[in-house]
């Protein structure tokens, strides 16, 4: 059945018990999503040091996919450099959006659990939302520091 | 608890089950052994054989464009599309065929009355008075207008948990002299049915000029637009078992008589020089190009169809239905419903805790039962209530006590399932 699919266990526990969520003390960076379709809010905040991810923490009011993608996404990109993440975002959308596993996500299992979107055109947003949130706050949202 | 046969024996407003048997025959949507339970009518509703035939005969044997042709077919399709309004004019009770302007819908019509009565009429300076309950399509023209012109928007504030709107705030605010009170008929979000012929009243008495939004009552309950006294009432077609592409304007003559143009082109010219042009009287002023002609006629063959299904027995029908269900999903473990406690529209709003609503509408769209998620274009409305996304169901009388149960069913499921 779509829903066993779809939200599959390790993505439950991820939308359940969300690692990193809630606000991060200190962030350079930060950004806001959200989906007009189905009204998923989501904020990222990032502390990039020496253009390392030194920590990345989201706060969501979304759907569980949505949660989850963005429990996840912290974890996989916690520690990466700036640009390492940004890739691995690319990959992410692509893995959303077609099914397709590249090489960087390979072993990242819990990660492509959420592959199974692409077959449900309108979840994809649902688990992009965290990654584009997250590659727009290190384009665009460098806080200022006072 | 009642259960879905107790129901069909107990509650009076309940249409008899061998009338919605007939009913749902007639719809091809439903036809087959395990149709979908389709909860989403606030959003759009169902065609009915009549209005989907009635389209096909007109577009395949009667048609060409209107109000040029000296030819048979011309005269003829002219004669439909203005049989269309005139029978537009029959349902809604106004005084004059000339009152009815076709549109492309709600949204268009809110936006026509906006920018062509808004613009002559509102100043730097004055109110625009909306409700908190408004679809963004009865909020964002008016927002525009504001800007454009410098007038200040005012809301009229809802009651706790959306059950109804403030009275009272409506009445202090309405002593205020808003230029225009744009307020809905039935609140896409709380199932509140707001008293629209007193607040005409009170509208008027201070001097008001009234739009109502009727998206989700006409077709749903009787609306008498001379009963109600309002002096704008706006619809679409697509909420009415009619097709998409075609809505209803209402305005007094006297008003529609005064207001300029909002859009130019062929038919709403009356002459037309190298240097200017005049243009014609209401409605033909306000419907510039070639109209939606083929729609017109399925709009007529959907308020033959409503008008013999009968508004009273839709009305009790499917707020019957709304409130079976609004009692059902309480008794859920820690669901909220939106809205008046007792009596209410054919809607029910309602988030789960733990459970968003995105993830609710695609667990019943697995179990066959459609319905809403999101905000419901009532962005502000929602928030303020807590809620930035729920889920709705919205019932017609084509819908059952049984699929009412398919819909709580599937939601106790998600709850076990999400909330373990």
């Amino acid at each position: 059945m779509n829903t066993d699919e779809l939200y599959q266990e390790i993505l439950l526990q991820h939308s359940r018990r969300p690692r990193n969520h809630g606000p991060l003390e200190n962030p350079t960076h930060r950004a806001d999503g959200h989906n007009a379709l189905c009204g998923d809010e989501l904020s990222v905040e990032l502390r990039i040091v020496d253009d390392q991810l030194e920590a990345v923490r989201f706060q969501a009011s979304a759907c569980a996919i949505c949660t989850a993608s963005g429990s996840l996404m912290t974890g996989a990109v916690t520690g990466l450099k700036t640009h390492e993440a940004t890739a691995l975002a690319g990959d992410f959308r692509k893995l959303a959006s077609t099914g397709e596993v590249a090489p960087a996500i390979e072993s990242l299992t819990a990660l492509r659990a959420l592959g199974a979107v692409h077959r449900f055109p309108q979840r994809v947003k649902c688990a992009t939302l965290a990654w584009e949130t997250f590659s727009a706050a290190i384009r665009e949202g460098a806080v200022a520091q006072g | 608890m009642l259960n879905a046969a107790a129901l069909s024996e107990k509650n009076s407003k309940l249409a008899s089950m061998a009338d919605v048997e007939r009913w749902r025959r007639e719809f091809p949507f439903l036809d087959g052994d395990n149709p979908a339970a389709y909860l989403d009518n606030g959003a759009s509703t169902q065609k009915p054989r009549a209005v989907i035939e009635r389209m096909r005969q007109f577009a395949g044997h009667e048609y060409a464009n209107v109000h040029r042709g000296i030819h048979e077919l011309s005269e003829r399709s002219t004669a439909v599309y203005e049989g269309s309004r005139e029978r537009a004019r029959k349902f809604f009770n106004a005084a004059t065929a000339e009152s009815i302007v076709f549109t492309r819908g709600t949204t268009e019509a809110v936006n026509l009355v906006a920018f062509a009565w808004g613009g002559q009429n509102v100043k730097s300076g004055d109110t625009i008075l909306l409700t908190e309950m408004e679809h963004h399509s009865n909020m964002v023209p008016w927002q525009q207008l504001a800007a454009r012109t410098g007038a200040t928007i005012k809301y009229v504030p809802v009651l706790e948990n959306g059950a109804g709107l403030d009275l009272d705030a409506a009445r202090t605010l309405l002593a205020e002299r808003p230029r225009i009170f744009a307020f809905t008929h039935i609140s896409n979000t709380m199932a509140v049915e707001n008293p629209v012929k007193d607040l005409c009243l009170l509208a008027r008495e201070n001097g008001v000029t009234t739009l109502i939004d009727a998206a989700q009552s006409a077709a749903h309950i009787p609306v008498d637009v001379q009963e109600i006294g309002c002096d704008f009432l706006a619809c679409s077609a697509h909420k009415m078992c009619g097709p998409t592409g075609i809505g209803v304007l209402y305005g007094r003559h006297e008003i529609l008589a005064q207001m300029p143009p909002w859009q130019f082109g062929g038919e709403m010219v009356d002459r037309v020089e190298f240097t200017g042009a005049k243009f014609r009287p209401p409605p033909a002023r306000f419907e510039a190009g070639t109209p939606a002609i083929i729609e017109s006629a399925g709009l007529h063959a959907a308020l033959d169809f409503v008008d013999s299904v009968g508004l009273e027995s839709i009305a009790a029908h499917s707020s019957a239905l709304a409130e079976y269900a609004a009692e059902k999903l309480r008794a859920l473990p820690g669901v909220r419903v939106f809205g008046p406690s007792g009596e209410r529209a054919h809607l029910v709003t309602f988030a789960v805790e733990g459970v968003h609503a995105h993830d609710l509408a695609f667990f019943c769209n697995d179990r066959r039962v459609a319905i809403r998620a999101g905000h419901h274009c009532a962005q502000p409305l929602m928030r303020k209530l807590g809620a930035p996304a729920s889920a709705r169901a919205s019932f017609h009388f084509y819908n059952t006590p049984a699929e009412s149960d398919r819909l709580v069913d599937a939601i106790a499921e998600a709850i076990r399932f999400f909330n373990p």
